[in-house]
């Protein structure tokens, strides 16, 4: 069923380690000219595969010690009150990613902070306040593995 | 740590990581050759970490994707070593976290339908050693995924 083949996924595994790798080098590593190389990057971003690149940075380093998922189950619904809360939760620049899920909450969030205090902070001014939050469950990231998928 | 150029630079990039140099500098209102010398020296602070393609699952044919929360069996020492050693061998696992909290484990898994999710859970999940509870949220929707960091 899929129209791609093993040599399009070597180079999804090689960009989704390291994207700047140049077609020319990650082509010479996977056995394949520099234009074709080209050629099959260009076709897996027109099918929407390969939709971007991300920097990676170390958040500790920064000075973003801890990381915390937030588990969060809205008190009133209806589509209004979503709408609301996903409006006010994108904005808040210590949420890195919201998301929409189905089970014991409504939405999972992401969150940065300096220290311990300074998550207190963002989730007493920030998250409580959000319209419509009922129930909020915390667990602070200790670590964090990223693995190449089923590719 | 990090000072305001550094700061602009690496906002810029994460908003648009393709941004060719000149656009970078442009922004921020320096030399070319300013940002790429900061930028080798974010890299070998270890601040700035590499750069790697996202890859959108969906339109690969994995439609499903579920967070599965783990608690596990801490009476045995090895319980985290032997879970997270099983893990890394399922395909379909795109993210292994641990965490501070009720939640002990958290794995992302992503599968081509309801079905497959189904035969995943049954042959690949629940074979996973020393789990002592297991819940799942079913991803509905992403409404931010940027990841960025407030710098």
């Amino acid at each position: 069923m899929s129209v791609w083949d093993a040599t399009d996924f070597a180079i999804l595994r090689a960009l989704s380690r390291d994207a700047t790798q140049s077609a020319g080098a990650l082509g010479r590593v996977i056995g394949l000219s520099q234009p074709a190389t080209w050629r099959r990057i260009k076709r897996l971003e027109q099918a929407g595969v390969l939709v971007g690149r991300r920097i990676e940075l170390d958040a500790e380093s920064i000075g973003f010690s801890v990381t915390v998922f937030l588990g969060v189950k809205l008190a009133t619904k209806g589509r209004v009150s979503l709408e609301d809360f996903e409006r006010a939760v994108t904005a808040i620049p210590e949420v890195q990613s919201v998301q929409h899920v189905l089970g014991l909450y409504d939405y999972r969030l992401r969150v940065v902070a300096r220290d311990i205090s300074d998550f207190d902070r963002v989730l007493r001014r920030r998250i409580m306040a959000l319209p419509g939050v009922g129930n909020v469950e915390a667990n602070v990231l200790l670590s964090e593995e990223r693995m190449p998928g089923p590719i | 740590m990090l000072n305001n150029l550094d700061r602009c630079i690496l906002r810029y990039l994460q908003s648009d990581p393709s941004a060719p140099m000149a656009e970078v500098a442009e922004q921020c209102q320096t030399q070319s050759a300013t940002v790429a010398r900061r930028l080798d020296r974010l890299t070998t602070r270890g601040v700035l970490k590499g750069q790697h393609a996202v890859i959108d699952w969906t339109a690969l044919g994995y439609t499903a994707e579920v967070s599965l929360r783990f608690t596990l069996d801490k009476t045995n020492p090895k319980a985290f070593d032997d879970f997270l050693k099983a893990a890394r061998h399922i395909p379909q696992v795109i993210a292994i976290q641990t965490f501070l909290g009720r939640v002990d484990v958290r794995l992302l898994v992503i599968a081509r339908d309801m079905n497959d999710y189904q035969k995943l859970y049954r042959n690949e999940i629940l074979n996973l050693p020393h789990i002592a509870e297991l819940e799942a949220l079913m991803h509905v929707a992403t409404i931010k995924t940027a990841e960025a960091l407030p710098i």
